[in-house]
C-alpha cells in the first residue's frame, strides 16, 4: 500500500487499479472495468457505505485532484480500497467479472484446496456475509464443497464482503462444465491397519446419508456427479464390502509385517 | 522434551532442529539402543550400521582401543549389537571418510524416520508428541468450521517414499496438506498411519475442540491431561467422549451454498453433493443405534467390541447418557484388537 505514488494520478490511465490489483496481498481481486465503475447505477447505495465517497471514487478512477494533507490522503485511500472491494463484489457476478475471475481460477490464483483427497483442486474466494466488517475472506473448494482459511495472513485480513456469498456458487451455474467430479474418497483413521471404532461408526452413518442423497437424486433422474456413480445402490453396501476386503488385505500385510518386523505396539 | 541423554550437539537434536523437521520428536537413545525396536530395519536402509552409529553419535573406534572397548561394552544395553558395531568399525571409518559420507547421512535420516514412526507410537514417544501438540507445533486445521483446532502429523502410508507428511484434524477427521512447502519434502512414513488415531485413543481427555494458539496462554499445558479424573462423568458414545467425536462436524458446521440468500437446491446440477462428508447426527445416540443395527451385517468383524453395546439394552443408552460404558476408560475401541490399546 505504501508504494502507491500519488504523483502519478494526474494521468488518465488506470494507475490506481493497476497498482491495487498488483499489490501484494490483493491477488484475489480482479480489475474492475472503467465502464463499470463510471456507471453510477452500479454503485447504487455505496455512497452511504464509504467515507469521502466522491473523493474515493475519483481516486479509483484516477481523476482525484484534491490538494490535501497526508492524513486526509491516507483516509481517502483507505476509503478508495473499501469502495473498490464493495464494487468488486458486484462486478464479479457480472458476465465480464465472472469471466475475469474464471481466468484467475484456472490459474489457481486463489490457491489450492488443502484437503488431501481434493488433490490440489483450485479454490475460489468467498464471503460468509455480504455486509462489510463481519467476516474475513474464505476460500471455497467446489470439490469437497467446504470452506477454508487462507494460508497467508495478508489474505486473511481481507473483508469477505468484497467477494460476497453468491459469486462462488453463481460461477458454477453459469459455467456448469466447471463443476468438478465429486469423489467418495476419504480418510479413515486406523491403528495398525484397523479402523478405530467410534469414528468408523460415524463414517458409516455419513455413508448412509450419502446413499440416501443418491437415492433421492436417482429418483428425480438427476445426475449425482460422482465419478464412482456406476456403483449400484441396490446391491447393498457393495462399497462397504469392498472396504472390508481391503481391510483384510491390510491385516494380512500387517501380519506379515509383524512376522518380519516385530510388534512395536508392545512399547505402548 | 527429550530424555536429554544426548548433548545439545547430538545428531538427533540437530536433525530435529533443521528447517522442515519441526514435527519430529527427539527419539530417546534408550529406544534406539533397544534392538527390539529396530527389528526389520537392517534391510531397509543402505549402510545400516554406519547410519545407526551416526544417529547415536558413535565414532568408529581406533583399532587399538577396539578390543578393550568390546569387553567394556558387554552390558545388556547394547548387547551383541555393540560388538558387531565395533568389529566392523575400521572398515566403516574408511567408508565415512570418503564420498560415502553423504550416503550414510541420507541413510541415517531414513533410519531415523523409520524408527521415529515406531517411537511416536511408544509410551515415551507419544508423550513427547503430546507436548508438541500442546505447544501447537503441528499447526491448525485450515477448515473454517474447525475454528483453528490443532492437528497431528500423519502419514498415509507406512512405506517410505510413497507420500509426504499430512496433517490429521481430529475435529473433522480429515487430512490436509501442511501449509508450508518445507513440509512437502518430509516423508509421511516417518510418522505413519497409526500415530494420529493412537494419539486420540491414548489421550481421550484432551479437549480437541480447543483452539490452537488461544489455548496456549490461557491454560497450563498439563490441564488437559490432569482433567482425566472428570472423564468418567462425561457423556460417552460407544465408549467415546461425545465432545471429542468430530466436534467440527454436524449442524452449523456444514457449508450451505447460497445465492443471494437462497439455498442452492440439491436438485440443481450445481447443487450440494458433499454435505454427508461434514455431517454428524444431531443426537450422537443415533450412532449407538447405528452400531447395533450394523451388528447384524458386520457381526464377524466387529463382534468383539459390539458385545458391550449388545448386552446393554438400547433404552439404557438413551436413559443413562452419563453412565460409564462397559469398556471403561477406553475413549475409542478399535475394531478387532482393542485389548491391546484400551486404557
Ligand atoms: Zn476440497
Ligand atoms: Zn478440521
Amino acid at each position: 500500500m505504501d508504494d502507491f505514488n500519488s504523483e502519478t494520478d494526474s494521468d488518465y490511465t488506470s494507475y490506481w487499479r493497476d497498482w491495487f490489483i498488483s499489490s501484494r496481498g490483493n491477488e484475489y481481486f480482479c480489475e474492475i472495468d472503467e465502464d463499470y465503475l463510471t456507471d453510477r447505477f452500479n454503485l447504487t447505495g455505496l455512497n452511504t457505505e464509504v467515507q469521502y465517497y466522491q473523493y474515493a471514487l475519483d481516486l479509483v478512477t484516477d481523476v482525484f485532484d484534491l490538494d490535501c494533507d497526508d492524513e486526509m490522503r491516507e483516509t481517502i485511500e483507505k476509503s478508495a480500497r473499501h469502495l473498490y472491494g464493495l464494487v468488486h463484489a458486484r462486478y464479479i457476478v457480472t458476465t465480464r467479472g465472472l469471466a475475469k475471475m474464471l481466468e484467475k481460477y484456472k490459474k489457481a490464483d486463489f490457491g489450492k484446496c488443502p484437503r488431501v483427497m481434493c488433490k490440489s483442486h483450485p479454490l475460489l474466494p468467498m464471503g460468509q456475509s455480504d455486509n462489510p466488517n463481519v467476516k474475513a475472506v474464505k476460500l471455497y473448494c467446489a470439490r469437497c464443497e467446504d470452506i477454508y482459511n487462507p494460508k497467508s495472513s495478508r489474505h486473511s485480513a481481507i473483508d469477505g464482503a468484497y467477494f460476497g456469498t453468491s459469486f462462488h456458487n453463481i460461477i458454477f451455474q453459469v459455467y456448469p462444465a466447471l463443476i468438478p467430479t465429486k469423489s467418495y474418497e476419504r480418510y479413515t483413521p486406523r491403528i495398525y491397519g484397523f479402523k478405530v471404532h467410534a469414528p468408523a461408526t460415524l463414517i458409516r452413518w455419513q455413508h448412509g446419508e450419502r446413499d440416501d442423497m443418491r437415492r433421492r437424486l436417482r429418483k428425480l433422474e438427476i445426475e449425482s456427479g460422482f465419478k464412482d456413480d456406476e456403483e449400484d445402490l441396490d446391491a447393498g453396501d457393495s462399497e462397504e464390502e469392498e472396504e472390508e476386503l481391503e481391510d483384510e488385505a491390510v491385516m494380512e500385510v500387517l501380519q506379515n509385517g509383524q512376522l518380519a518386523a516385530g510388534d512395536p505396539t508392545a512399547q505402548v | 522434551m527429550s530424555s536429554s541423554s544426548g548433548t545439545p550437539e547430538s545428531w538427533i537434536s540437530s536433525f530435529c532442529s533443521l528447517l522442515g523437521h519441526e514435527y519430529f520428536a527427539e527419539i530417546s537413545e534408550d529406544f534406539i539402543e533397544d534392538d527390539f525396536n529396530l527389528t526389520g530395519l537392517q534391510t531397509q536402509v543402505a549402510m545400516y550400521k554406519e547410519a545407526l552409529e551416526m544417529i547415536l553419535d558413535v565414532e568408529p573406534e581406533e583399532e587399538d582401543d577396539d578390543e578393550e572397548e568390546e569387553e567394556d561394552e558387554g552390558d545388556e544395553s547394547i548387547e551383541g549389537e555393540g560388538r558387531t558395531i565395533r568389529r566392523a568399525a575400521i572398515e566403516r571409518r574408511h567408508n565415512r571418510m570418503d564420498s560415502n559420507l553423504s550416503i550414510i547421512e541420507s541413510s541415517a535420516e531414513m533410519l531415523y524416520g523409520l524408527i521415529h514412526q515406531r517411537f511416536i507410537c511408544s509410551r515415551a514417544g507419544i508423550q513427547q508428541m503430546s507436548e508438541k501438540y500442546e505447544l501447537g507445533h503441528f499447526g491448525v486445521c485450515p477448515r473454517t468450521f474447525c475454528d483453528g483446532v490443532r492437528t497431528l502429523p500423519v502419514g498415509l502410508s507406512d512405506v517410505p517414499g510413497e507420500d509426504t507428511v499430512k496433517l490429521f484434524c481430529p475435529s473433522c477427521l480429515d487430512v490436509y496438506v501442511p501449509p508450508n512447502s518445507r513440509f512437502q519434502t518430509v516423508d509421511g512414513a516417518f510418522f505413519g498411519r497409526t500415530f494420529g488415531a493412537l494419539f486420540l485413543l491414548t489421550f481421550p481427555d484432551y479437549d480437541i475442540s480447543k483452539k490452537g494458539p488461544d489455548s496456549l496462554g490461557a491454560h497450563g499445558s498439563r490441564n488437559a491431561i490432569t482433567s482425566a479424573s472428570d472423564a468418567d462423568d462425561k457423556e460417552k458414545i460407544n465408549g467415546f467422549n461425545v465432545n471429542n467425536l468430530a466436534p467440527g462436524l454436524g449442524r452449523g458446521k456444514v457449508y450451505e451454498p447460497k445465492i443471494y440468500g437462497f439455498k442452492v437446491s440439491e436438485r440443481a446440477r450445481s447443487g450440494p453433493r458433499m454435505k454427508w462428508l461434514r455431517d454428524r447426527p444431531v443426537d450422537l445416540i443415533e450412532l449407538d443405534e447405528a452400531t447395533i443395527f450394523g451388528a447384524v451385517e458386520e457381526s464377524e468383524d466387529d463382534a468383539g467390541n459390539l458385545n458391550g453395546a449388545r448386552t446393554q439394552p438400547r433404552q439404557t443408552l438413551g436413559a443413562s447418557k452419563k453412565g460409564r460404558k462397559p469398556n471403561g476408560g477406553s475413549p475409542m475401541s478399535i475394531d478387532a484388537n482393542e485389548q491391546q490399546f484400551a486404557g
